[in-house]
């Protein structure tokens, strides 16, 4: 079949999600990202893959999304001359993705790409890449001395303040170089890639059963949206339909994961303009609601709950009606302190017009999820794309366009009182029935695609299958598209409120450095 | 500014007890005497270092910091550097990546100092294990006084863990 906005012949994926595959020459990746962009599709993951195993060379993997569905791309590329053209100059968000996947496969955009280095911190040999099948994977290196080339700012007064890896705070460790003049932020460059653990080659020496667990583990705080995607991927290569009431409450878990990162978050952000009043309040809620989750469902951020084929544990009635009972109250509370954060002089003199990202940068460089929805991209999955369970829900799209921190801080409260109402008509609507199927074995080069809005933003999974085993598979995190825009949104600012802008994006560090 | 203070007024005190030490965490004997630990048990000061976990274990960190248990209330407090530390929280595994940094701070830390490792990861690898990025275990890389298992560990197993770590492990009369 034909694409409905390209010209392209491709395949459609089964799947709950609307998704197509096809091949195309690697020659020809360019102009079909051109065809994309002008008809508003965005990139949504680039990765590569070694196929010498199944008689072939490397290949690189492109997901872009269309209103009809996610487009999964495939360009099969020599095996003595990995190379294919870049397409960073068209979706910039590909820079950091095509030097990761340099780094781990050995497949390079060519010539006029930055070719710097990514997740390669000299802890692997220059000569080594760990996501090719041949790569000895006893091998043990340890870390050689890292130059890393940040761009220097020069002219007068100007300073640099190098940030990290271990930060002040309880954050994960990345590396922040500012360039300043006095207190004032020039130029922000992140260097990541520290909590590189190795997720993707650990996923290939796993089954599809196996790999649940350690989808749930790519990004701690985001473990429901990756496990949903994971299992999502497994029906589709599978060809298994969950039952609908685990589909319902895989509904629940993932806006109660979205509620108890907002209310964590929005304490946060009341503790760093110095209303420690507002973490104090905003982390008893979150307490008490992780709480609550352990009492349901056995574990308090959701961990392993979601399962290929269904959910571990289901919701009885009673129970579900205490969740829709204790969720009435918290949102009186949260009501109660989101009038209290607006009328507070202080903090809205922090919040409005720090750290800003206006809708064209945040369209152009592909900013997605509350904080896309915050400078006016106007995108969720769950309101895009309606299947169950939301699809009788009519979820209610949050956004703003003003892009600062103010923005991000209202659409974080309104997604809060959403995912509150979501909770509340998934439970009176729970269907009767299973919660698991039994999984079926994947035939040789099956393949699927998870795509779930998780709280911060889209997190793809694709999955290419060798039977009852994982051939490749890659997590994608929204922070991907996302961090590059942090170090926009802080230019002319102060240095002391970046730790505030910082936050009111929270983007995942482990999600990207896998 | 009434709705504030009401709202604080109505929440009242949240706080619940302390946990009591426990000598299974223990990874290693104690190595410092009475008179340190007396002054550790009054003030002591943290420096967390994530060295390459999932973000599971810092959510119950920062969960540990609300009113619930409260540490600061035991003496026991977050510093910004390595510098004013006592102790490290360490959560795992500890990426290669991460490995030379983790040693810097450890060695940035004065004596005498205490490490407690965080999660099933900082205590044995976890689901990541030894590979080519990672070096497993908190205690592969720095040596370690009480390590606590969970997937994350909860906000009071952790806060169990730091009071293990400056208690005598001696019963108390």
């Amino acid at each position: 079949m034909k694409l409905k906005e390209l010209p392209i012949e491709v395949e459609p994926l089964s799947g709950a999600m609307p998704a197509f595959r096809a091949s195309i020459a690697a020659a020809g990746v360019r102009e079909v990202c051109v065809q994309a962009r002008a008809r508003k599709a965005r990139l949504v993951a680039l990765w590569g893959s070694d196929e010498t195993r199944r008689g072939a060379g490397y290949a690189l993997h492109l997901a872009l999304a269309f209103p009809s569905g996610l487009l999964w791309l495939r360009a099969p590329l020599e095996r003595g001359d990995p190379r294919y053209p870049g397409i960073a100059d068209i979706y910039p968000a590909a820079n950091r993705m095509q030097r990761a996947y340099a780094d781990l496969v050995g497949i390079r955009p060519e010539d006029g790409a930055d070719a710097r280095k990514w997740l390669r911190h000299g802890a692997w040999p220059e000569d080594a890449y760990p996501l090719r099948k041949d790569f000895d994977t006893s091998l043990r290196h340890g870390q050689k001395p890292d130059r890393y080339p940040f761009v220097a700012v020069a002219g007068e007064g100007v300073h640099e303040i190098p940030v990290g890896p271990v930060h002040a705070g309880t954050i994960e460790p990345g590396h922040f170089r500012f360039s300043i003049v006095g207190e004032k932020i020039l130029r922000l460059e992140e260097r990541l890639g520290y909590k590189h653990k190795g997720i993707e080659k650990r996923f290939e020496a796993m089954t599809l059963e196996e790999g649940a667990k350690l989808a749930g583990r790519v990004s701690g705080d985001s473990t429901v949206a990756y496990a949903w995607a994971y299992a999502m991927a497994v029906e589709g290569a599978t060809g298994i339909e969950p039952p609908q009431r685990a589909l319902a409450i895989r509904g629940i878990l993932l806006e109660l994961e979205r509620i108890a990162n907002h209310l964590g978050d929005l304490g946060y952000l009341g503790n760093d303009v110095a209303l420690s009043f507002g973490f104090a309040q905003f982390w008893r809620l979150k307490e008490e609601l992780l709480r609550l989750n352990a009492r349901l469902f056995g574990h308090r951020y959701l961990m392993d709950a979601i399962v290929p084929g269904g959910v571990a544990r289901d919701l009885p009635r009673a129970e579900a009606e205490d969740l829709v009972r204790a969720l009435e109250g918290m949102r009186r509370e949260v009501e109660t302190l989101q009038s209290i954060y607006e009328e507070h002089a202080g903090a809205q003199d922090r919040f409005i017009m720090t750290g800003q990202v206006l809708p064209e940068l945040a369209e152009r460089l592909g900013l997605n999820g509350f904080a896309g929805r915050a400078s006016g991209v106007k995108r969720d999955l769950r309101v895009d794309y309606p299947v169950p369970p939301y699809q009788q829900l009519d979820p209610r799209m949050i956004s703003h366009t003003r892009g600062d921190v103010a923005a991000r801080v209202l659409v974080r409260f309104e997604e809060l009182f959403e995912s509150m109402r979501l909770i509340g008509a998934l439970v009176q609507e729970l269907p009767p029935g299973e919660i698991r199927l039994p999984l079926a074995k994947a035939g040789s080069g099956a393949s699927g695609v998870g795509w779930v809005e998780g709280w911060r933003g889209e997190v793809l999974v694709a999955l290419e299958a060798d039977g009852n085993r994982i051939h490749r598979l890659h997590p994608h995190d929204p922070s991907w598209q996302n961090w590059p825009l942090l170090e926009h949104a802080v230019h002319g600012n102060i240095v002391p409120d970046f730790p505030l802008i910082n936050k009111s994006f929270n983007l995942s560090y482990s999600g990207t450095d896998l | 500014m009434y709705q504030l203070l009401k709202q604080i007024a109505k929440t009242g005190i949240v706080t619940e007890p302390a946990p009591p030490p426990d000598e299974g965490l223990r990874a290693a004997a104690q190595r410092l005497g009475e008179v340190i630990l007396g002054h550790f048990g009054r003030a002591l000061a943290i420096r967390h270092v994530d060295a390459g976990s999932c973000n599971g274990c810092e959510l119950e960190i920062h969960a540990m910091n609300s009113p619930f248990n409260n540490p600061e209330q035991l003496g026991i407090r977050f510093v910004a550097s390595p510098r004013h530390a006592d102790l490290l929280l360490v959560t795992g595994p500890v990426s290669r990546n991460m490995e030379t940094a983790l040693r810097r701070t450890w060695e940035a830390t004065p004596d005498p100092k205490l490490v407690v490792a965080i999660g099933d990861c900082g205590c044995t690898g976890g689901i990541f294990g030894e590979s080519y990025a990672s070096c497993g275990r908190v205690s592969n890389v720095i040596p370690v006084d009480v390590a606590v298992p969970g997937c994350p560990p909860t906000p009071t197993a952790i806060l169990q863990g730091i009071l293990t770590a400056v208690s005598s492990g001696r019963q108390r009369p």
